[in-house]
């Protein structure tokens, strides 16, 4: 047993006690008004580097957890919002992986175990402790991304990586659609690669002569690559919209031919960060029944977070 | 051994209509056609009642539509690897081999994906997109044998799985045929499909929430460099504190595995590859990728190993060393027969920092009941298959077989492990599932399931056990070999 979360699952209550919002940093969503708020528990409770696990509260900021994990040489996947850091829960139960997704894969993974509290105002635990389990249902893959729809985050374990001892990121000048395509095929396991239409960035994780050795092999047929401090900078891309990522060429030459504002896109990915928003996508019906289920099955009165839309992951 | 207990007589109706929507010739009804099928690779019997093969996805489709208008339950089958009796179909059931489904779709090699059938073979679509510099992560040790609808189903790991994940990584998208016959998409090509990750949900359901019909799979860029070695050690101890050291330091090996003494000796004897007989335990790590990296990290394992009493670090000179390496540890099952004919795998998860303990009980609880235990298993990531080895024509084995597989379960889960790494609860643990689980948790588990088939008619009466599963309550009869 881990933390006791009853004092939480007080909080929220049982059904009867009608709508509650449970409120992170709000940095990812705004709390409606005269909704019920509650906050999830927040520390470090447990963390293991032989493991490569921690366990924390869902209220933890993604900066607390990541400075700790920093000191014992790892990082968690999550991803930061973009208004600052938010919380652990936050940032699962968006379920938006970062700009890194090529290289260190989806947030979806990062959850081993998950103990949240139920519309009944239950704690129920989904997942295991450990790194590899397949012990019943996949409810963690659900819980992430639901919008806290199906159940309140209260205390969560999460597999660790080792930060790798180099993270550089280069671009390259005039990159057609051949350059991006390169450096898909012939970089090894980039952690990413960001394209605008126009230019290139991609960052090179791993060990540092490598990454040397792999710029240089680039070089040679391409532009040579330039380093630089960073990606571009994501604020000015509030944005976002998905797309499979054998579309990207098309789509992005098709955009800088007829639109006047920019994009980013995530190459090998499929992620199109945009300075304006992207025309609504409609869910597949079968996909919306059991979207219904599910919510039917887990949060029949609605209670949980309402009033979002999980096919838009907006407040409506 | 027997299932009488689920005989039915065969719906002769449900079967004429099956031969309406498939080829009569692929809708089998013979009983020694069928028997072949009473279980997967667990020892657990049921009874199939029909065997269909269907070629497409609309042929699913019909199957199952006529399943659900006969409430007729139906089972997915792959190669029926499976060890856990998920694919065993009871009371007759329709089992829908996917068998004739095993063609590679479509391969994107920029962006590293394929579509393939459920049917495909594991290793065949390693071969198949081996030209593209491209690999399937997930390498089960039926890798040869084994289908990815059945990775899918079960959520497979493998000796690889160790730094890039276990399927569900590795999956981007299923089309599933559910219950009611219709037709869905789970997940996406693109990153971010609308909604619930359906397909994360679906992965490792172990067919209770519908058949998939088409995978879409991510394949990983080959590595360029790669060190296997092997070090042993004078005890298990001093191993599974190295596995430990490794990880700490900040180390993920692509690969990391440990046999234990008795589990040596009967692999040298199979495949004399030099491996050291007298050692109390023996790690295989291989470490791949580029190649400054991969000799970095392999002197680094090295000191680690040294450190901890490794007495001989032996790394792999060629391919061929290196294939013999891998080859013991891959044969570790067809070797054991030399020693017992029989033998009963677990399949648990501890903590890293557990193994030892774990491991030392195990080998107290197989003395406790008078057997052999050999142990080869994936110590990077905690998965325990402790192998009690016998003879079922000993008489009163198999009950202390089962008592000791228990024993096991229970003190894995006592340590802060859970019941499956790999090869999932099927029939074989669902009773246990409550080791792990409380109420509530099980009922979020069945809600999953009552979601996606509310029919009850997939695979039922698997994972869940009796008071989660709704009207699936079941019990495995007490003369079924489990």
């Amino acid at each position: 047993m881990g933390l006791d979360l009853s004092p939480f699952a007080e909080l929220v209550g049982p059904a009867d006690q009608g709508p509650i919002w449970l409120a992170g940093q709000q940095s990812r969503l705004t709390a409606p008004s005269l909704v019920r708020q509650v906050t999830a528990p927040s520390g470090i409770f447990d963390l293991q580097p032989d493991e490569m696990t921690v366990v924390c509260g869902a209220g933890t900021s993604i900066a607390e957890l990541q400075d700790s994990l920093t000191a014992v040489g790892q990082y968690v996947n999550l991803s930061r919002s973009n208004s600052g850091s938010g919380t652990v829960g936050g940032a699962l139960a968006t379920g938006r992986s970062d700009i890194y997704r090529l290289g260190r894969g989806a947030i979806r993974d990062t959850l081993l175990q998950a103990r949240y509290v139920n519309q009944d105002g239950q704690v129920v635990s989904a997942g295991g402790p450990t790194v590899k389990n397949v012990s019943g249902f996949d409810l963690c893959r659900l819980l992430v991304g639901s919008l806290g729809q199906l159940g309140f985050l209260g205390e969560v374990i999460l597999r660790t990586r080792p930060i790798p001892q180099c993270s550089r990121w280069f671009m390259i000048n005039e990159a057609r659609p051949e350059t991006v395509e390169a450096i898909l095929r012939r970089v090894y396991r980039p952690a990413s690669v960001l394209w605008d239409g126009r230019k290139v960035w991609f960052c090179i994780e791993g060990n540092s002569h490598d990454c040397d050795q792999t710029i240089q092999q680039l070089a040679t047929d391409l532009d040579r690559p330039t380093e630089v401090s960073g990606p571009p900078n994501l604020d000015n891309f509030p944005f976002r919209q998905s797309m499979p990522p054998a579309q990207l060429v098309e789509f992005v030459l098709s955009h800088i031919n007829q639109k006047t504002d920019q994009i980013l896109v995530e190459a090998g990915v499929g992620i199109v960060h945009r300075q304006s928003p992207a025309e609504p996508r409609v869910a597949d019906p079968t996909v919306e029944l059991l979207h219904q289920r599910l919510l039917r099955q887990f949060n029949p009165t609605g209670r949980l977070n309402p009033g979002i839309s999980l096919a838009s992951g907006s407040t409506v | 051994m027997k299932s009488d207990v689920y005989a039915q007589p065969l719906n002769q109706k449900l079967v004429s209509r099956l031969r309406q929507v498939l080829e009569p010739r692929r809708v089998h009804t013979d009983a020694a056609d069928i028997d072949l099928y009473k279980r997967d690779a667990s020892n657990i019997e049921g009874r199939a009642g029909v065997v269909c093969f269907p070629t497409t996805t609309s042929e699913v489709q019909d199957i199952i539509r006529i399943c659900a208008e006969f409430a007729q339950p139906f089972v997915a089958r792959g190669s029926g690897t499976g060890l856990a009796g998920g694919a065993t179909p009871l009371d007759g059931a329709v089992v829908i081999s996917t068998a004739k489904m095993n063609r590679l779709i479509s391969v994107d090699p920029i962006n590293r994906t394929a579509w393939i059938e459920p049917g495909m073979l594991n290793l065949d679509l390693t071969r198949e997109v081996a030209h593209f510099g491209l690999h399937f992560a997930p390498d089960p040790s039926s890798q040869q044998s084994c289908t990815i609808g059945g990775n899918v189903a079960n959520n497979s790991g493998g000796p690889h799985c160790l730094a890039d994940g276990v399927t569900s990584s590795h999956i981007l998208a299923c089309e599933v045929v559910l219950s009611d016959g219709s037709l869905v998409l789970l997940g996406g090509e693109e990153p971010e499909p609308i909604g619930l990750d359906l397909r994360g949900a679906f992965i490792g359901s172990e067919g209770m929430f519908g058949i998939t019909t088409k995978i879409c799979v991510r394949l990983m860029q080959n590595y360029s460099a790669v060190k296997t070695m092997l070090m042993d050690f004078t005890s298990v101890q001093a191993g599974a504190e190295t596995v430990s050291a490794i990880i700490a330091a900040g180390m993920v090996p692509a690969a990391l595995e440990m046999m234990d003494q008795l589990c040596l000796e009967a692999v040298e004897a199979y495949i004399h590859a030099g491996l050291p007989t007298d050692a109390a335990a023996a790690l295989l790590v291989e470490v791949s990728g580029l190649p400054n990296a991969v000799n970095e990290e392999t002197e680094r394992i090295s000191d680690i190993g040294r450190a901890h009493g490794a007495r001989t670090i032996r790394v792999a000179q060629d391919e061929a060393e290196r294939a013999l390496l891998w080859k013991g540890r891959k044969t570790a099952f067809g070797a054991i027969a030399r020693i017992k004919p029989n033998y009963y795998l677990h399949d648990t998860v501890v903590p890293r920092r557990k193994l030892n303990e774990v491991l030392q009980e195990v080998y107290r609880i197989a003395s406790r009941h008078d057997l052999l235990v050999l142990n080869v298993f994936h110590a990077g990531d905690g998965n325990l298959h402790p192998l009690l080895v016998f003879d079922k024509r000993e008489p009163g084995v198999m009950e202390r077989v089962l008592a000791a597989g228990e024993e096991i379960i229970r003190v894995s889960v006592a340590a802060g492990g859970v019941l499956s790494g790999e090869h999932g609860i099927g029939l074989e643990k669902r009773d246990f599932m409550p080791l792990m689980f409380g109420p509530h948790d099980l009922e979020a588990q069945s809600a999953m399931r009552v979601a996606f088939d509310p029919l009850g008619i997939a695979n039922p009466f698997k994972v869940l056990p009796s008071p989660s599963s709704c009207g699936d309550a079941h019990n495995i009869g007490e003369d079924m070999w489990v």
